[in-house]
């Protein structure tokens, strides 16, 4: 059974319900779910990663290419989440964050050589030892998604990551983003309250209870 | 109504020259002064003679650097394990009163519970040890300086608990320790990479500090370390009170070499920094996610939180117990009966040292205050900053031993003919409790939102019926805590009082340290719970003012940090 799997999930905040969901999304396609700010769609990607709020609770079951996630710890779900700002650590050189994805195993010259070939392949060789502060919007965007995928994920989450890119830029790294996400083959939620964003996705738009959305 | 007749706020300008002054001015000063006598022929050749030398150096790096590695672990431990997790809230609420503890009073308390004879013996003697009467051994004043670091970790974390809590929020913590756990790091080797570095650089000044303070303390040493030899700095003090001041040469040379030595140890800490950070990196490229660490880690930090929490509250309330015990003999796990006895015979005299103490305590946290409103005054008035910001001098005072610069106040105090008078003490007080004021205030001072001011401006208000009327009582509540604060730094001073006091200014915390070598417990007792009183009283009024003046005003009954 490959692909991500919500199962009844239910997202209730102080007994009040947010979310209820059940769909399948397949390996390489995106789901977008649109709601407004303030709806409580970022509070489902936390909850989906396992790091639900104080306050909110989840039922439901959570499946991953067969594997049952609902009880496991964030750190073991194997699902890449992207925030609306791209939370590198500007402390760590480029390079320091993009190893801080990589799982274990090889020596740290394999890893080193690993870094620095995900840099090139995404346009950036030689940043390895770049300050992030130094880098440019578009430029720390596609560092972190070069982050989040280093990882191995089995699937994404997106929490608006495109939001604060100007337009130009955004179809850039939209693009890119969603290109690396088919190219591995991973099932993907966009949650935005950006039309143009869901209909850039040419998957399935909808709402926070599983109704399809008509784009305008 | 006119308001061009206002002046332009002339006085603001000087303020905060004048808190730099008082800043430094003691410090360097009395560093000067200190020094001088120990560079006669008899300053180093002393102290070279003294076979004791090497084991004081020794007992004040060890205490001093491993209580502080061991207090900044345990802080970090906890902030990284148990921040987000429901019992987070009770240690927080059991931790932070403790901050207020003079450290004196924490030091007696814990001497009453782990001595051969103490609470802790008694609970478990007979039945368990077999012991009749108190068992022959070094538990405390032990050699190594064992029970100095117990009390001095104990006092300590909850201090650095509160700074990196408070220097938190600018980290991003919550995110960034999402989207650690989300790449599949555990929470310990999470925090470690993405949340530490940039909070260490917040917490990396108030860590020396206490650097600086454990290597360099005399009323805990006096009451838990070693005696032969003593930690250096114990030793210097006993050099400055030889009543015929033949031993000033050797406490100078003294209290130069633990200057040299509280710089030297500062210098290795900012090494092992680097080490550290390499060790880390190290870490960071192999990638290990360090997921198997955690249970141990979260069981580690709740042990030594919870641990040390119930420790010092079993010492205070040891401390409480004895004032009120009638007879209590060995074994017995409390006393035979209760009884104000001793209350009544001490009350004159505490009642007379309380009444010095919170004068003192009040001069100086009101002088402190008032500098620190005229310094962010004339910063929100003139843009007016120091050349060097003032939240880094303050810890100028705190940075430099006070055994080093403060026999050098004394000295300057005694030749200027104010030796022995409180309101000199109240002076020197001042230089201590100005950092915590300022540290305590500035964040809600700034953090105030920058509208308001501009609306009332653009209503017509000058700039003092904005600081009177506006600024000033939205600020309650944090004033008042960092007052509270101000006075129970001011009460916990021992040795400003002591040096600057000349013996003659008891306060309650001189007069605690000294009966402490008599060994009247039920005196010690009551002199000790009456140091807890004062900062106690302060906080509970700093807490239940605001919620009596804003009854009406929920937004700000609360708001100690901004």
């Amino acid at each position: 059974m490959n692909g991500l799997h919500l199962d009844g999930i239910e997202l209730r905040l102080r007994g009040s319900l947010l979310a209820r969901l059940s769909l399948r999304v397949a390996p390489g396609e995106v789901v977008s779910v649109m709601a407004a700010s303030g709806s409580g769609k970022s509070s489902l990607l936390s909850a989906l990663i396992g790091a639900l709020p104080p306050g909110f609770a989840l039922s439901g079951q959570l499946w991953l290419n067969g594997r049952n996630l609902t009880a496991l710890p964030t750190a073991a779900r194997r699902i890449g989440l992207m925030f609306q700002e791209d939370v590198l650590f500007d402390h760590l050189s480029v390079g320091g964050n993009l190893a801080f994805g990589l799982p274990p195993g090889g020596n740290r010259a394999a890893r080193r050589a690993e870094v620095d070939a995900a840099l090139a392949e995404a346009g950036l060789a030689g940043f390895a030892d770049r300050d992030p502060a130094t880098l440019s919007g578009g430029q720390r965007a596609r560092v972190a998604l070069l982050r989040t995928l280093l990882a191995r994920p089995e699937a994404l989450l997106l929490d608006e990551p495109f939001a604060g890119l100007d337009t130009g830029l955004r179809a850039q790294i939209r693009d890119f983003t969603f290109g690396h996400s088919r190219a591995r083959g991973l099932p993907v939620i966009l949650v935005t309250h950006d039309p143009e964003d869901a209909r850039a996705t040419g998957g399935p738009v909808l709402d926070l209870f599983g109704n399809p959305v008509v784009l305008p | 109504m006119t308001r061009a007749a206002v002046p332009p706020g002339i006085g603001w300008h000087l303020v905060p020259g004048l808190t730099l002054a008082v800043l430094v001015l003691p410090v360097l000063g009395g560093l000067a002064a200190s020094f001088a006598p120990g560079f006669g022929p008899q300053g180093f050749a002393r102290i070279m003679d003294w076979p004791g030398l090497a084991g004081a150096v020794r007992l004040s790096l060890v205490t001093g650097i491993g209580s502080t590695l061991i207090a900044l672990g345990l802080a970090a431990l906890i902030l990284a394990m148990l921040v987000d997790r429901p019992v987070f809230g009770l240690l927080r609420r059991l931790l932070s009163p403790l901050l207020a503890v003079p450290h004196a009073a924490a030091a007696l308390g814990l001497a009453f519970l782990i001595a051969p004879s103490g609470w802790i013996a008694r609970a478990l003697s007979p039945w368990a040890t077999g012991w009749q009467v108190p068992p022959d051994l070094l538990i405390l004043n032990d050699p190594f300086g064992l029970a100095l670091m117990l009390g001095l970790v104990a006092k300590e974390l909850p201090f650095l608990l509160l700074m990196g809590l408070a220097a938190l929020p600018a980290c991003d913590a919550p995110r960034r320790l999402t989207v650690a756990a989300a790449l599949g790091h555990g929470r310990l080797a999470g925090f470690a990479h993405a949340v530490w570095p940039p909070l260490y650089a917040r917490l990396r000044l108030p860590v020396l500090a206490v650097l600086a303070y454990a290597m360099t303390t005399v009323e805990m040493a006096a009451i838990l370390g070693p005696s032969l030899p003593p930690t250096l700095s114990l030793q210097v003090a006993l050099w400055m009170s030889d009543p015929g001041l033949r031993a000033l040469p050797a406490a100078a040379a003294g209290a130069a070499l633990q200057f040299a030595l509280v710089l030297g140890a500062m210098a290795l800490w900012l090494l092992a920094e680097r080490a550290a950070r390499g060790l880390r990196h190290g870490w960071l490229w192999r990638g290990s996610r360090g997921r198997g660490l955690d249970g141990a880690a979260r069981w580690l930090a709740t042990v030594a939180g919870f641990g040390l929490a119930a420790l010092l509250i079993w010492s205070l309330a040891g401390l409480a117990l004895w004032s009120l015990a009638g007879l209590w003999p060995f074994p017995a796990a409390l006393p035979d009966q209760i009884s104000l006895h001793l209350w009544h015979s001490t009350a004159p005299a505490l009642g007379q040292s309380l009444g010095l103490t919170l004068l003192i305590a009040l001069v100086a946290t009101g002088a402190a205050l008032v500098l620190v409103l005229g310094c962010l005054e004339a910063e929100t008035r003139h843009g007016q900053r120091p050349f060097i910001p003032i939240e880094t001098l303050v810890y100028l005072p705190l940075l430099v031993p006070q055994i080093a610069m403060l026999p050098g106040l004394q000295m300057l105090a005694l030749g200027a003919g104010f030796q022995g008078h409180w309101p000199a003490v109240a002076a020197a007080h001042l230089v201590f409790v100005l950092p915590y004021v300022f540290l305590s205030l500035a964040p809600a001072w700034r953090g105030m939102d920058r509208r308001l001011p501009l609306i009332a401006a653009s209503l017509g208000a000058s700039p003092a019926r904005i600081l009177w009327r506006l600024r000033l009582p939205l600020l309650v509540a944090p004033i008042l805590t960092a007052v509270a604060l101000g006075l129970a730094v001011s009460v916990g001073q021992y040795l400003p009082t002591l040096l600057i006091g000349g013996g003659r200014v008891g306060t309650l915390t001189t007069e605690a340290v000294a009966l402490a070598s008599g060994g009247n417990r039920r005196l010690i007792g009551a002199w000790g719970l009456a140091q807890l009183a004062l900062p106690a009283f302060g906080f509970a009024l700093a807490l239940g003012l605001p919620r009596l003046i804003f009854r009406n005003r929920r937004a700000l009954r609360t708001g100690g940090q901004g």
